[in-house]
């Protein structure tokens, strides 16, 4: 109670405030610094590594975002990987731990590989063949969610094991579709028949930017209002919040548990069904990019919101892009981009205890 | 270690009376300061072997701390301890274990999937096969020795909330504690178990002990302790001495206690007035053979009828299925048989939502683990019940100025004392937790309210309040359910009572001079079967 009288004027009296200029020098320091620190970090790594840091990070930089070729790259991947983040963000949002995207991703990758360029020689349009492909990506991801969301929904089961043996299991049978009921018998490489170019999903404004960055953007988005903005969204944060507040609440958690594990594992799907249909145009055997398991870290960097995501993406694609020819260039292993996501997760959570000290000092 | 302290428990209990001079502990001039408030502002308390020394005092009065402090939790700023006139520094639980302080926490510290025994043992060596079988024995004849019945090789989890804090104190004691700090240890308790805590106290201290007994019960604090310290705002504001105790009557020391703690203005309206007698309606809710099979203590054919304004008061010990029957009446929880009915419209087959709808209302004791959740702002929780309706949301989206309008009102109505609507509800004390809760189960269309003990854990200004938001639902004509393990509350606000016990209703008294023996003798036959 009395705590409460004196609390509220300070809480005032920090609103009011107007932020001082040293104030505005700690928050661009705190939102920058990190990834400062991350790259000098990196920078220390590759040293050690006998590459010198300006020259790996300039080429990244160069290859990846100012180059025409590699810019345009760059933005293609992140189509998939978007779509990846909002299904993240939609499971994790509601406190289920969806880790079985990679097996949800590449069996809706194969079965959309297998459908579309059979449909195509059949005589499917263009168009409704695509439709068609994004639908089929979205449902086999979703069924591959099916069994982890029953168990979790009725059993309680732990979603964490059952989606990652479920993408074990996903991975496995994927390449087994490849290597024994969708080759191609005319290449000698064991992949699915390949979707013509002229076929995939249009480019963007003369450019080789595949439109699947579109789709990946508007989901996200849609995906953030609906989180924030819905009575649904209300929802399912709450059940991710608590769920026995859920239940006194006189939410389903069950039924709500389903929902979100179908809406998850079918944006995983989608995102195989757009890589394929954007980029890929077939599967090879063997073929997996693992995307959900390193999208886990951004979407955490971006706090599970799903604008911040983007940027996030649109740097890890930048590294990925660069760091791959980086590797053929200078010898860099093309997984370097995820040593510096590490760091940034760590230079990040360092930031952000810094600040919540400096918040407390300052209140007393 | 471990076992010699096991072993020398027989002889910790029967200790002999050590020198009255100096006190077992003393705080002296202890200063505690956190961010923004000093939580002890030169504090000085002395302990003395023999007494139960009561610390009064409003939540955020500083008591916790000072038991931070006495058990190692917390290093004071200033000041310091002493134990048998000597200074010492303690600077860990396990410190204050050695020095021989053992603290009972308001909230248990056992581990829930381990047996009494293995909680027993946990602090054991750890290349040494613990001795269950010995330590059992032990703990049988400690208990023995007390009057106790502990089964030692029971589940905690499946003991009573007033059992685990028995085994806590026994393992206080067999740990060689000489100094007892027992911490709200009635808040959790029914009336039953408190007068038995109390019976153990006087026990304890027969045999040499100390005890520090934290409360904000009064009449608790009148009844059970030899010396009474009150603390405000983190100061002692006053002590009452074993012979000023036992010179004044209880009445006299509890207007006096009340005028330490809140100053004189406070005094007078310690207790509302009994309620007015009146009219009641026609039957608004009513239950009939009412059974469950989950939860831990099953429904037994719970049979009971709610008139517009009326209080229905459930009296008994906690755990014999208060939890089920709240939650059955909510829909919380599956029913295997029985009908529930509102207005004459059975509402048994509807959803927690479809029950609210029908004006069922049902206000949590669990304030931040169910009734709220602690990261949302106060705005979302005051709407948590009524997610996508209108006009909070419209064809599902989100209308904040709705939501916040609504914030305002009830921040307002029922003196929720928070920074903004925005801040989250787990940054509040209990007190205004409580308000946030009463705010959204007592507005809109409520018909039938069930409160589960309304008043738990809160300070004696937020008991009064609460209260009389009881009273007011009833005056207003609603169908009141009062559940609640403190049979004071029941005497002062209900018109008729029931006893549960093991999951059945037993007998339903009117509430007048005779309750509290007719409850008394309801709850002691259910002991014979």
């Amino acid at each position: 109670m009395n705590n409460q009288q004196t609390v509220a004027p300070t809480a005032l009296r920090k609103a009011t405030k107007p932020a001082g200029g040293g104030g505005w020098v700690w928050a661009l320091g705190i939102s920058i610094g990190p990834l400062l620190a991350a790259l000098a970090l990196g920078g220390l790594v590759l040293l050690a590594m006998g590459v010198n840091p300006f020259t790996y990070y300039g080429y990244v930089v160069h290859r990846a975002i100012l180059s025409q070729m590699g810019l345009e790259a760059t933005l293609t991947r992140m189509g998939p990987l978007l779509l990846i983040a909002a299904s993240l963000i939609v499971a994790f949002r509601a406190g289920i731990w969806n880790l079985g995207g990679d097996g949800q991703f590449l069996l809706a990758a194969v079965a959309v590989a297998a459908a579309t360029p059979a449909m195509l020689t059949a005589g499917v349009p263009v168009w409704v063949n695509l439709a068609i492909g994004l639908v089929i990506g979205a449902a086999v991801g979703a069924l591959w969610g099916v069994l982890p969301a029953l168990l979790k929904a009725w059993q309680g089961i732990n979603e964490i094991i059952t989606t990652m043996m479920m993408s074990f299991l996903g991975v496995s049978f994927a390449n087994v579709l490849v290597k024994l009921l969708f080759l191609d018998p005319t290449t000698t490489t064991p992949q699915t028949a390949t979707l013509p170019v002229e076929a995939r999903l249009p480019r963007l404004f003369g450019t080789t930017v595949s439109s699947g960055l579109i789709i990946g953007i508007v989901v996200v988005i849609a995906v953030h209002l609906m989180m924030t903005r819905t009575a649904f969204g209300m929802r399912l944060r709450l059940v991710g919040a608590s769920p026995r507040a859920a239940v006194h609440a006189g939410l389903s958690v069950p039924r709500l548990t389903i929902a979100v594990f179908t809406i998850s594992a079918a944006l995983a799907g989608l995102s195989g069904a757009v890589d394929i249909l954007g980029t890929q145009g077939n599967v090879r055997a063997d073929w997996n990019p693992a995307y959900s398991l390193t999208v886990v870290p951004l979407v955490f960097l971006a706090r599970l919101n799903g604008v911040g995501s983007i940027a996030y993406v649109f740097m890890f694609s930048a590294l990925t892009i660069g760091g791959e020819s980086a590797a053929r260039k200078l010898g860099v292993p093309s997984f370097f981009s995820l040593v510096i996501v590490a760091l940034l997760l760590i230079t990040l959570g360092l930031a952000e205890y810094m600040d919540k000290r400096r918040q407390d000092r300052a209140r007393h | 270690m471990k076992d010699q302290q096991m072993q020398a428990t027989s002889e910790a209990i029967v200790r002999p009376n050590p020198a009255r001079t100096t006190p077992v502990v003393a705080l002296c001039g202890v200063t505690k300061r956190f961010p923004g408030v000093i939580a002890n502002n030169d504090v000085s308390v002395q302990i003395w072997a023999g007494e139960v020394h009561v610390l009064l005092g409003e939540n955020g009065a500083g008591k916790s701390t000072l038991i931070g402090i006495l058990s190692g939790l917390q290093r004071p700023d200033e000041g310091h301890i002493e134990i048998d006139g000597k200074p010492v520094e303690i600077s860990s639980p396990r410190q204050a274990l050695g020095l021989g302080i053992g603290t009972v926490f308001q909230h248990s510290m056992l581990v829930p999937s381990l047996s009494v025994v293995d909680n027993f043992t946990l602090g054991g060596s750890w290349w040494r096969c613990p001795d269950r079988t010995g330590t059992a024995e032990r703990i049988r004849e400690t208990a023995r020795q007390l009057g106790l019945r502990v089964d030692p090789f029971a589940l905690v989890a499946t003991l009573s909330l007033g059992e685990r804090q028995q085994v806590e104190i026994l393992r206080a004691l067999m740990r060689g504690s000489r100094c007892l700090i027992l911490d709200e240890a009635t808040a959790m308790l029914t009336p039953h178990e408190a007068v038995a805590l109390g019976a153990l106290m006087r026990r304890l201290i027969a045999d040499g002990l100390a005890i520090v007994f934290i409360t904000h019960k009064l009449n608790e604090a009148v009844a059970y302790g030899d010396r009474i310290s009150v603390l405000r705002l983190g100061k002692t504001v006053g002590a009452i001495t074993p012979e000023q105790l036992n010179a004044a009557t209880d009445a006299e020391n509890t207007a006096r206690i009340i005028r330490l703690m809140f100053g004189e203005t406070a005094a007078r309206s310690a207790h509302g007035l009994a309620r007015a007698a009146s009219d009641f309606g026609p039957v608004v809710l009513q239950v009939e053979a009412l059974r469950t099979q989950a939860g831990s203590t099953p429904l037994r054919d719970v049979s009971l009828a709610v008139r517009a304004g009326e209080i229905l008061g459930i009296a008994g010990i906690d755990g014999n299925g208060q939890k089920e029957l709240a939650e059955a009446l909510a829909g919380q929880l599956a029913c295997s048989g029985g009908s529930v009915k509102v207005n004459g419209r059975e509402v048994g087959g509807l959803s927690v939502g479809g029950r609210r709808a029908a004006g069922l209302r049902y206000v949590t004791d669990d304030r931040l683990g169910e009734g709220t959740v602690a990261s949302f702002p106060v705005a979302m929780n005051l709407v948590l019940k009524d997610i996508g309706a209108e006009p909070f949301w419209q064809k599902g989206l989100e209308k904040s100025h709705a939501i916040h309008a609504q914030a305002e009102r009830h921040i307002r109505d029922f003196d929720i004392r928070t920074p903004t609507h925005h801040t989250p509800v787990g940054k509040l004390s209990g007190g205004n937790i409580q308000k946030v809760l009463l705010a959204r189960e007592l507005t809109g269309a409520a018909e039938v309210v069930i409160f589960a003990k309304p008043t738990y854990g809160l300070d004696v200004n937020n008991i009064r309040t609460t209260r009389q938001r009881i009273r007011d639902a009833a005056d207003a004509g609603k169908a009141v359910l009062l559940i609640s393990t403190d049979l004071d509350e029941l005497l002062e606000l209900a018109d008729q009572i029931a006893v549960i016990d093991r999951g059945a209703l037993r007998g339903c008294v009117e509430n007048d001079a005779g309750a509290r023996d007719a409850i008394g003798r309801l709850m002691s036959a259910g002991d014979d079967q």
